[in-house]
């Protein structure tokens, strides 16, 4: 007997209105249960406490960065690259906005804090603060400075190549036309202590 | 049935009938196994279910060994695959068997989906035996792709960075979503600690039960054949179909014979070439994972890298992953997209056996493409293959129902 014809075989419901309101409202209840007692597995799968004290804003000294040098750093387990630009470097900068995506940080306010949204995408013209890890798949791209032609690139003004999957950044980490890394790479929230302290994960105070 | 010769026997049988009466494993015997009928005519590539299943318990019985000896934690997952390598006791034997046999299983699963395409088996009325293959076959590979993880050698860090970071491409939810995957800020111990999890029992009995699912669905709808003739129209006085033979004795003697010569390649590769040349086990994934150096160039293990290929060929990461999860998605809706009166690529014409060839060579060389470099030379090739791979399922629908089919013969051929 099927659960229909079991069902029929019963006593007429004397109020069919009645049934379906205590089934809805059974069923809607026990959802809402359901969700509730599904929230704390699902929560648990966030980063814990601990993973955000690890978190908190690193400090990094740059007293000793010569001009066209960059020093790595570890924030969030991200890589983060601290270079100090020359003057040609910066010179650089606004010849390359034709190859670009978007050179002016226009089209992706998140991809950096507002006060590092200008051509050079720094605080501070000469001193990039920047996410080293790839936007594309999160590979930690190559560190090539020089200006001179490159297997990849003959007119290379210097700037950062990823060996994966063949994305290229400028010296400010803006991408490239024509590769798969969709942004230009991260600039973290940082601030500057005293000209030669940088604090990694920190808003400049003031700024949103 | 037999007659009691003894009183052994006899005491044997009214134990089995005490058993019988309260849970019915005769009934059950019978049903799957010795009055199973399966077509007579299966050839050599009947032989991949059976030794996917025995793959499976390969995964399953070595994995239990080595969840044993392992330590799921970032600070100590490599140093003990090492431990076990090195200090336990046949450790090495029974690590290769897993990680040799995870590309065994894939090599397996392959040639049977392959089999499925040949003969038409996802067509009415088995789409669902099919679809719930697609189903473990997903489920394989996030069970592969955690597995690969839990050595936390360069190659598990890297690519689970890439493969997680697939999900920031989903727009507004992503990157919340990859923070929530990782349980980090960054692939670490969090996320080996609940990939080891997922690996070693939430997928596992996922895998379990579907693997269930899609042999019940067989069992109830029976297998189909290299003729894609439905053996259930002709049946004896008795309602056995005349071209089929009970699954015992017969197939499993068979299977059996399988199983030789399979362990047979399978020990060569464990003894002579556990990593396949870096194809099984990447030489990277011999270096502990660190988090601050990327390897040069990082490739998913070969099972992947078809799908790896299609994801380089597209300039775009959203457009890139979409066109990933489609290539595998598409798979679902196989059965509806043949139209062809006939099963068999036997009795297809010419233009869908030509289809087939030209697919499987796309999905061969996508394979090769995606353990490359990534040269633009590479690309565009890889973008040739990945269209040639959409298109045996766009122009399926239309070569099928147009073309001209054989006459399918109303019994079994040799």
């Amino acid at each position: 007997m099927s659960e229909k014809e079991s069902l029929a075989s019963l006593d007429p419901a004397p109020n069919k209105g009645r049934r379906m309101l205590l089934l809805a409202g059974t069923g809607a209840v026990g959802a809402v249960g359901a969700g509730f007692a599904a929230w704390p597995f699902f929560a648990s799968w966030k980063p814990s406490a601990k993973a955000r004290v690890i978190g908190a804003p690193v400090e990094a000294f740059i007293g000793e960065l010569q001009p066209g040098q960059l020093m790595k750093t570890v924030w969030r387990g991200q890589t983060i690259g601290i270079m100090r630009r020359n003057e040609r470097m910066l010179d650089d900068l606004p010849e390359l906005n034709g190859q670009l995506r978007d050179p002016q940080s226009e089209n992706t306010p998140d991809q950096q804090p507002e006060y590092a949204q200008n051509i050079h995408r720094s605080i501070k013209p000469e001193i990039l603060v920047l996410n080293l890890h790839c936007t594309h798949l999160g590979c930690v791209p190559e560190f090539l400075p020089e200006v001179g032609a490159q297997p990849f690139e003959e007119n290379w003004k210097g700037g950062f190549f990823c060996p994966c999957h063949k994305s290229k950044f400028d010296l400010a980490g803006r991408v490239y036309q024509g590769v798969p890394a969709p942004t230009n790479l991260i600039v973290p929230p940082y601030r500057f202590v005293d000209d030669d302290t940088v604090i990694i994960g920190q808003d400049p105070e003031g700024a949103a | 049935m037999a007659k009691p010769a003894s009183n052994l026997s006899r005491q044997l049988e009214s134990v089995g009938n005490w058993v019988d009466r309260r849970l019915p494993v005769s009934d059950f015997w019978k049903a799957h196994i010795s009055e199973y009928y399966a077509p007579k005519n299966f050839n050599i590539m009947y032989f991949f279910g059976s030794l996917a299943l025995l793959t499976l318990v390969n995964q399953i019985v070595t994995g239990i060994f080595l969840t044993m000896q392992y330590k799921p934690s970032a600070a100590e997952a490599f140093a003990s695959v090492e431990y076990i390598m090195r200090d336990v006791e046949w450790g090495w034997l029974i690590r290769y068997m897993h990680s040799t046999g995870a590309s065994f299983f894939f090599i397996v699963v392959y040639l049977h989906m392959f089999r499925g395409l040949m003969y038409g088996s996802y067509k009415k009325p088995r789409e669902l035996v099919w679809i719930l293959g697609v189903f473990i076959y997903l489920v394989l590979m996030a069970e592969a792709f955690m597995g690969y993880v839990l050595p936390w050698g360069q190659m598990s860090y890297w690519g689970a960075q890439v493969i997680i970071s697939l999900f920031g491409a989903i727009p507004y939810i992503g990157d919340a979503l990859v923070e929530w995957i990782r349980g980090d800020f960054f692939v670490s111990d969090a996320t080996l600690n609940r990939f080891f999890a997922l690996h070693v029992i939430a997928l596992p009995l996922a895998l379990l039960l579907l693997v269930v699912l899609h042999l019940a669905a067989l069992h109830e709808v029976g297998s189909n054949n290299p003729d894609g003739i439905d053996i259930k129209k002709n049946k004896d006085e008795q309602g056995r179909p005349l071209d089929g033979i009970p699954f015992h004795p017969y197939y499993t003697v068979k299977d059996i014979f399988g199983v030789g010569v399979f362990l047979t390649l399978f020990a060569f590769m464990i003894f002579y070439a556990p990593t396949g040349g870096g194809l099984m086990l990447e030489k990277d994934n011999f270096i502990p994972a660190d988090p601050l150096v990327t390897p040069e160039h990082i490739v998913p293990v070969w099972y992947f890298t078809p799908y790896y290929a299609i994801l380089q060929a597209v300039p775009d990461k959203l457009l890139g992953v979409l066109l990933m999860g489609a290539a595998i998605a598409v798979l679902f809706l196989l059965p509806w997209l043949d139209r062809s009166k006939v099963r068999s690529i036997r009795y297809k014409g010419l233009a869908s056996k030509i289809l087939l060839v030209v697919f499987a060579i796309a999905f061969f060389r996508l394979g090769m493409l995606g353990l490359g470099t990534g040269t633009a030379a590479e690309v565009f090739e890889a973008r040739i293959w990945t269209f040639v791979y959409f298109a045996f399922f766009g122009l399926m629908p239309f070569i099928t129902k147009y073309e001209k089919t054989r006459p399918v013969p109303e019994r079994v051929t040799k």
